[in-house]
């Protein structure tokens, strides 16, 4: 379903992905861990086209984007939806139009199937009645909630996902988590979750991939990396503050020289 | 020396590859523009957000600015006893130049920072980024009917800034050096053709494209947060109000000298 080869990414003069590689089967929940700014989100970017790797290949059924023309990625994004970590709500739109974005954009359809479509993307993430609030009245959890709301009215194949536990309490991370776990198993979509968080990695992917300097340093089963001996994965998956992580200079600020 | 040479060719590199941007800005503007699909509802609702709020402030303005005009003609044409010809001035002082110049640095203040932080807290919100993920083109989404408000709403407003001018000169032309009000009009409209408003209209259109793709610009290559926005807000101004009177001169040139108008 993705197929990412030897990507190479620079940003200001640092290189955020070096030979990159990874892969993600149809159906399957991939989470990518790793320390902050070592280009998780970057690779996010880079699939949904937001950004263009130097070099490297990235396939998305079969189709090679990066080199895409922009009209035929435009056809092609219509079936990666895209959690971001701040939930990116147009904030000149209440929340019922924020959903329907994409159904007023490209699909000539009628107010009442709009509200339909809108209440029932609503009801999938357990939200009810929010259609008229704007979005600076909602708590960050309920942000995230639309977010993957409007992003469920595309009905896409591939759901990216930026950090979706981050800056919330731990009850509601949890129900975001459980919230994952139905879309997953309801309707059968291939995501990939970009987290830190590692109880949520452990409960919603079926394989994890561990970023350190710009490349995957391990890719499987969440019991495979809980078990991993690997000292870079054991100090990450365990927090602590001594180790080969932190003993790398460079990745202190965030990137990998 | 070297120091100078250097700080000089990185300055004139940042300057043209700034004019480049809002080139290939303006032109994707100007393109989208006229590509369909077509949603003229929201260049409505962007002229509707520019034009009434804009007005009484540039109103205000022109009619202080005719006033100031006409006080400023008389100190000198009274001791020529020339003052019947103010009104003249007046008139074709505000239509070729004072009215769009100053409705468009008013504008560029008022709407063009509001552009830049606008656009610019939805870029580092990650919006911009969130239009594209929907296959959605930020310029044909945001730049496009602000651009067309703007070029739309400029001309109208530098209009009624002209006839609320003039009138502004009419009051101290008539009540302060006793101009009648029939000569007062009777020169006016001596004085004034067609060519003059026009002319001062088609300044307008530029100063609107000036004004969306600086403050378009400025809000969708913001880099940081608040700060980042702030920065970008007082740029947009700053940089438009230059490029408001480089152009103006440039046009006046074009008027004056190629079209002999």
């Amino acid at each position: 379903m993705i197929e990412i080869r030897n990507l190479y990414k620079t940003l200001e003069h640092q290189l955020v992905l070096n030979n990159l590689n990874l892969s993600v089967r149809r159906g399957e929940t991939k989470a990518i861990i790793g320390r902050s700014g070592v280009g998780k989100s970057v690779l996010l970017k880079n699939i949904v086209g937001l950004m263009r790797p130097d070099r490297g290949s990235i396939k998305i059924n079969g189709i090679e984007v990066t080199s895409l023309d922009e009209k035929v990625y435009n056809k092609l994004r219509m079936e990666i939806g895209m959690v971001f970590q701040g939930g990116a709500l147009f904030d000149s739109m209440n929340v019922g139009e924020n959903v329907a974005f994409v159904l007023n954009e490209f699909m000539n359809l009628d107010a009442k199937t709009v509200r339909d479509r809108v209440a029932d993307a609503l009801a999938l993430v357990g939200l009810k009645d929010v259609e008229h609030m704007m979005p600076s009245q909602l708590s960050g959890g309920m942000k995230k909630r639309v977010s993957l709301a409007r992003v469920l009215c595309m009905e896409p194949q591939i759901i990216l996902y930026d950090e979706p536990t981050s800056e919330v309490d731990p009850i509601t991370a949890a129900a975001l988590i459980h919230l994952i776990i139905e879309l997953r198993d309801k309707l059968k979509v291939t995501s990939l979750v970009v987290t830190h968080d590692m109880n949520l990695a452990y409960q919603v992917a079926d394989s994890i991939a561990m970023f350190y300097r710009g490349q995957v340093i391990a890719d499987g089963k969440p019991e495979d990396i809980k078990n991993s001996i690997h000292p870079v994965i054991r100090q990450f998956i365990s927090g602590q503050a001594q180790g080969p992580i932190t003993d790398d200079e460079s990745l202190i600020f965030g990137h990998v020289k | 020396m070297l120091n100078f040479v250097i700080k000089t060719g990185a300055t004139t590199n940042s300057l043209i590859r700034y004019i480049g941007q809002l080139a290939i800005l303006w032109s994707q503007t100007v393109v989208l523009a006229l590509t369909p699909s077509f949603k003229g509802v929201r260049s409505l609702i962007q002229a509707n957000r520019i034009g009434p709020g804009s007005f009484i402030i540039s109103a205000l303005v022109a009619f202080f600015v005719g006033m100031i005009i006409a006080l400023q003609m008389a100190y000198q044409m009274i001791q020529l006893s020339a003052e019947i010809y103010i009104p003249q001035i007046i008139s074709v002082a505000l239509t070729r130049e004072l009215a769009p110049v100053l409705t468009a640095l008013i504008v560029a203040g008022r709407i063009g920072a509001g552009i830049a932080a606008e656009i610019g807290s939805m870029t580092v919100t990650e919006q911009v980024d969130a239009l594209k993920a929907f296959a959605v083109n930020p310029v044909k989404y945001l730049v496009v009917p602000r651009f067309l408000g703007l070029v739309l709403m400029l001309p109208v407003l530098t209009m009624l800034s002209d006839i609320i001018g003039i009138w502004g000169g009419y009051v101290i032309c008539v009540y302060k050096l006793h101009i009648s009000h029939e000569m007062f009009w009777r020169m006016v409209f001596k004085a004034l053709v067609m060519k003059d408003v026009l002319t001062g209209l088609v300044k307008t259109i530029f100063f609107g494209m000036i004004i969306a793709i600086v403050g378009c610009h400025q809000g969708l290559t913001v880099r940081g947060g608040a700060e980042g926005v702030g920065k970008a807000t007082t740029t947009a101004v700053v940089r438009s109000f230059i490029l408001i009177i480089m152009t103006d001169c440039m046009i006046t040139f074009i008027f004056y000298f190629l079209l002999k108008v």
